[in-house]
């Protein structure tokens, strides 16, 4: 797993309280991992400060899986 | 009981009669104090006043840009924003068939959008603290309407209907939203009333008086405190029995 990957799974892990394995890459924050539409935001917050990025809100919208998130950071750090 | 010490509260319309009571009584509880406002001078007078602790961040509430700058402003002052108290406003009064959009827009910018953009501006740092206080200063007017101030009066329920719904979302990260609605108070606001308009008033206040800012700031004092943090999306009445609501 590369280091983005495993920041960020640490971040989900964190916030969301679930188990480590649970995180895989096609885990929804809402509909696996029983994030609520306000988690959302605060992990959007999460990576945005760990990762030293800005996430627009529109781009926010369409990460909504682990592998969306790492995906999207990989990309913009 | 209500001890502030370790919080930090930015007041909006530190320099009006209201604003200033609820900056005197958060500093006295052990909070600092942000002051805000458009006129520096009665500003740093209160500073002066307060001494350490108190920090002047002037802000044009009906600039967005200023509005936007101000929780960042006030962080680096204090360190963080743990209570926001949006206590500014502004009346600009007429008959309603006689009300400019000028007139409208106004009233609806500094009372009611302001508050919004400084909410949403405070945030972010009280949802990583799993704390915050945010109070909103309404009007009893918001609730019962008032000749005149049609505009006001939308400004001030608005306000009481976006801090429930706000009060919904953030209830869960240890954040309240409350409303204070002031009847008739003693401030430079009411002294432009005359002594007609006064008596007529004060014949509908059971108490027979007006309040004062030091009543206002009690309860503002209470709804920032950590005891009330059971208390989200309420609205505070004060005015002497003036409305039973």
């Amino acid at each position: 797993m590369s280091d983005i990957a495993s920041r960020v799974k640490k971040i989900v892990v964190e916030h969301l309280g679930v188990e480590e394995d649970k995180v895989t890459e096609n885990a929804s924050f809402i509909d696996d991992l029983g994030a609520d539409s306000l988690d959302t935001v605060e992990l959007v917050m999460a990576f945005e400060e760990e990762f030293g990025i800005e996430i627009p809100d529109d781009a926010a919208e369409t990460i909504q899986t682990f592998g969306d998130a790492v995906k999207f950071i990989s990309e913009a750090a | 009981m209500f001890d502030l010490t370790g919080k930090a509260a930015l007041v909006t319309g530190a320099s009006g009669g209201i604003g200033g009571a609820v900056a005197r009584a958060l500093h006295a509880r052990g909070a600092q104090v942000a002051l805000s406002g458009t006129r520096v001078g009665p500003l740093e007078a209160l500073r002066d006043e307060l001494g350490d602790g108190a920090h002047v961040v002037a802000c044009d509430l009906s600039d967005p840009a200023s509005v936007e700058a101000l929780p960042k402003a006030a962080a680096e002052a204090m360190g963080s924003v743990d209570i926001l108290v949006n206590n500014a406003g502004i009346t600009r009064d007429n008959l309603f068939m006689r009300m400019s959009d000028a007139e409208w827009q106004s009233v609806i910018d500094v009372n009611l959008t302001s508050t919004f953009r400084l909410c949403r501006g405070v945030l972010r740092g009280m949802m990583k603290a799993r704390w915050g206080r945010i109070v909103n200063i309404s009007s009893v007017v918001g609730a019962t309407g008032n000749p005149g101030q049609g505009n006001y009066a939308a400004a001030k329920a608005g306000m009481v209907g976006m801090s429930k719904s706000l009060a919904y979302e953030v209830a869960s990260r240890g954040i309240t939203v409350n409303c204070v609605a002031p009847g008739f108070i003693e401030t430079a606001m009411t002294d432009k009333l005359n002594d007609e308009q006064k008596a007529k008033i004060l014949g509908q206040i059971p108490a027979g008086r007006m309040g004062s800012g030091e009543e206002i700031a009690a309860a503002v004092i209470y709804l920032a405190s950590t005891e009330a943090g059971y208390v989200t999306g309420a609205t505070l009445h004060i005015n002497g029995g003036m409305a039973m609501i």
